[in-house]
């Protein structure tokens, strides 16, 4: 059985039926007209033998094609992605199966930051009365390893409500090369979690070593098809409108194999798209479909999702703004896309601008958090532990969002009212109102402990102080406690036979280790 | 047998199942609830000191002890005290006989004014249940009767409760009218309700505030010793 997730009753939606058409008409029109510049031959080649319009750039360097996409060619990739898409596990229980057409939400972590934030907690005396003292938490920055990204795989596969992890640290230990990156980074994080696993690819060279690990944790090549464990995001297309060589080479070959893909476009409103929203829009989705077409081109039904990234500029710096509003409301509109092209979504939401855990953090991530999930998207990163624009991963700060995506939850359960409810309600009713004291009270007792009635936030202190912070600490602490399920002694001892380029101490079962 | 029902008293007790068609915490325990296996002790000729002792009072000692411990939640622990206090309904009669003193007459009232009584009604039931004799004046209540009724009635504790900033004020009309009626000194004063504060307490001349009903039933306790 996979994971549940969440389904969105009546999904809230921006855009109404006319205007969905028009911005499909409009990206339709930008593939044609200016269509892609194309840094990648093999794309062009691909691109060319299925009949869109290629030109080689008179000059250029480095070398480029122009490509017109024709409409036929879109709606076929369209026709021939799947409409259901599953992202396996380790643990099969935690396999997510995706329907385009189906508002069930997945929460998973993600991206890639180079900064860990630790958290230390100092205690002030107040000046006027030295027997008041107060503990402040101290977040105190440094370079992401591979031990951090282990830790944070281990935490996550322990946070009821994420139901998948995408890698969300950038490993740099000293013996860490763009050569040995990849493989581990998916081991570090498939060791730590039997929960489905997701990045981005450094090297397309590492492609197959990271592939024949998870074969070999799969079970083979058939089985990691039917479970696959680990999934792939690429940015193919650089906005406006421009294949990138590398990723769009990773891209196809990654579709090659048959592996989950996320088409994932990030462009930014403002500098590297239109600041208005019709303009993002009918970019963004010009984008994706066009991965989406060049993935079907290489491998008729290979399973991609619709990824989408939309962010608007700040004016101050020209960077990335995901506390921006509008940040919203272009990802709430890219689902109702992606919902529209039955494909699964890849959305965002919850990341900020806010550099440490605190007011800002919460407002912003949790303003996102609610309103792209009421869209219903079927895969949302939705930044767990994310500060500073995904440069910055706290694990203090996964904690507390595990705890407002409980509250999310809870608050999109369907409501139960039916006969035998509404029976027991009237019941209940005639009786309390024939009491002295007229309180229903006795009738919480039981709903009390069957999980119909919503728990206090967990952070709560019992004082008037605020003691969210260290209460999160404490929890945090407790989940790096609880034992991790690695892969067993067999299937490792085979990897690291197998897969060059692993680090010794990630071998659980080494000796002296 | 005598013993099998007042072990089963005291786990009714502790499950709060004033009788039998309530549901407790789980599903475990069936049958008989406290107001029936009360009537059955008796029938057994369990002495009533006995049935409040090693049953009532023994049981209410471990709902405190999971109160504490924050297993057991106010729902549960009022579900329990209103039981006990349903047991103690049966048993009132024989009490005198048995020579059990009640720990003292308890009025309670909304004052005039005000009608909010969820505060009010669970001071109510907690204290009943921790033994007090506790007669509920209810809501709106004007001053000259609760003067009427402490000096017809004699109550040791008189509790006042307002939740309304405009009513808190009647409280201090009280007291001056329990002391202008002579009566100020028959009956310790306490007050409670979201307005009011131990500052507010003191202000008016209030024996205590009480921030809810456990508070309550310490502070009456401590009036005891």
């Amino acid at each position: 059985m996979p994971r549940e997730g969440i389904l969105v009753n009546n999904p809230y939606e921006r855009l109404n039926t006319q205007q969905i058409e028009r911005i499909h008409q409009a990206s339709l029109e930008i593939l044609r007209d200016p269509g892609l510049i194309c840094f990648n031959e093999k794309a062009a080649d691909i691109f060319a033998a299925s009949g869109a319009d290629v030109s080689a750039a008179a000059s250029g360097d480095p070398p480029h094609w122009l490509i017109k996409i024709p409409e036929f060619l879109v709606l076929e990739a369209l026709e021939n992605a799947p409409k259901t898409v599953t992202l396996g596990a380790r643990n099969p229980d935690n396999a997510l199966v995706m329907h385009g057409e189906d508002p069930r939400v997945y929460f998973v972590s993600g991206s890639e930051t180079n900064v860990w934030l630790d958290v230390d907690f100092q205690t002030y005396t107040k000046k006027s009365d030295s027997t008041v003292e107060i503990r402040v938490p101290e977040f105190i920055p440094r370079r992401g390893t591979v031990a951090d990204l282990c830790k944070s795989a281990h935490v996550c596969e322990h946070l009821e409500t994420l139901d998948g992890f995408i890698r969300n640290v950038n490993i740099q230990d000293r013996d860490i090369t763009e050569e040995n990156k990849d493989v581990n980074k998916f081991f570090a994080s498939l060791n730590n979690t039997t929960k489905h696993v997701q990045a981005g690819l450094t090297s397309l060279n590492q492609l197959d070593n990271v592939v024949n690990m998870a074969r070999l944790i799969a079970g083979g090549e058939e089985e990691l098809i039917k479970n696959p464990i680990i999934s792939f995001i690429t940015c193919l297309v650089k906005s406006p409108l421009q294949f990138v060589d590398d990723t769009t080479e990773t891209f196809i070959e990654i579709c090659r194999k048959g592996l989950p893909v996320v088409v994932s476009s990030s462009p930014q409103a403002g500098s590297s798209a239109p600041i208005k929203e019709a303009g993002i829009l009918a970019l963004i989705n010009a984008e994706v479909l066009a991965g989406i077409t060049l993935g079907q081109l290489v491998n008729r039904g290979t399973p991609v999702i619709y990824g989408s990234v939309p962010v608007r500029t700040r004016m101050d710096t020209l960077s990335d703004s995901y506390g921006a509003i509008e940040t919203s409301q272009y990802n709430v509109d890219c689902v109702q896309l992606a919902r529209f092209y039955k494909i699964p979504n890849y959305s965002t939401s919850g990341v900020c601008d806010s550099k440490t855990p605190g007011q800002q953090s919460s407002i912003e991530r949790l303003f996102s958090d609610i309103l792209v999930t009421l869209s219903g998207p079927q895969y949302l990163h939705c930044a767990y532990g994310l500060l500073d624009c995904n440069s910055v991963f706290c694990l203090l700060q996964a904690v507390l969002d595990d705890a407002h995506f409980q509250m999310m939850k809870f608050f999109l359960k369907p409501p139960r009212i039916d006969e035998t409810e509404i029976n027991d309600v009237l019941t209940q009713i005639r009786k309390v109102v024939q009491t002295p004291q007229k309180l229903f009270i006795s009738y919480i007792r039981k709903v009390m402990r069957t999980g119909e009635i919503s728990p206090p936030y967990p952070f709560e202190g019992d004082g008037e102080t605020d003691d969210v912070f260290a209460l999160a600490y404490d929890r945090m602490n407790e989940l790096i406690a609880k034992p991790v399920n690695h892969i067993d002694r067999e299937i490792t001892s085979r990897i690291f036979n197998e897969i060059p380029g692993l680090l010794p101490r990630l071998n659980t079962y080494a000796e002296g280790r | 047998m005598s013993e099998e029902i007042i072990a089963v008293l005291k786990e009714n007790v502790i499950q709060g199942r004033m009788t039998q068609d309530d549901e407790g915490i789980d599903d475990s325990l069936t049958g008989p609830g406290v107001e029936e296996l009360t009537q059955m002790a008796l029938d057994e000729n369990i002495p009533a000191k006995e049935i409040i002792a090693d049953g009532l009072t023994a049981g209410m000692e471990i709902v405190g002890d999971k109160f504490n411990a924050k297993e057991y939640y106010i729902p549960d622990m009022l579900a329990s005290a209103e039981a006990v206090s349903a047991a103690m309904d049966i048993l009132k009669p024989l009490l005198e006989d048995a020579d059990i003193k009640s720990k003292g007459k308890f009025a309670i009232v909304t004052v005039k004014g005000d009608i909010h009584d969820i505060g009010k009604n669970i001071v109510a039931i907690l204290l009943k249940g921790a033994g007090y004799d506790v007669e509920d004046l209810g809501i709106d209540v004007p001053t000259e009767k609760i003067v009427d009724y402490v000096r017809e009635n004699k109550p040791e504790y008189l509790g006042l409760s307002a939740l309304l900033t405009t009513t808190m004020l009647v409280m201090g009309e009280v007291i001056e009218e329990l002391k202008t009626a002579g009566l100020r000194d028959t009956v310790k004063v306490l007050i409670g309700g979201a307005a009011v504060s131990d500052e507010f307490a003191r202000e008016i001349g209030a024996d205590a505030y009480c921030s809810d009903g456990f508070q309550a039933v310490k502070v009456l306790d401590s009036f005891q010793a």
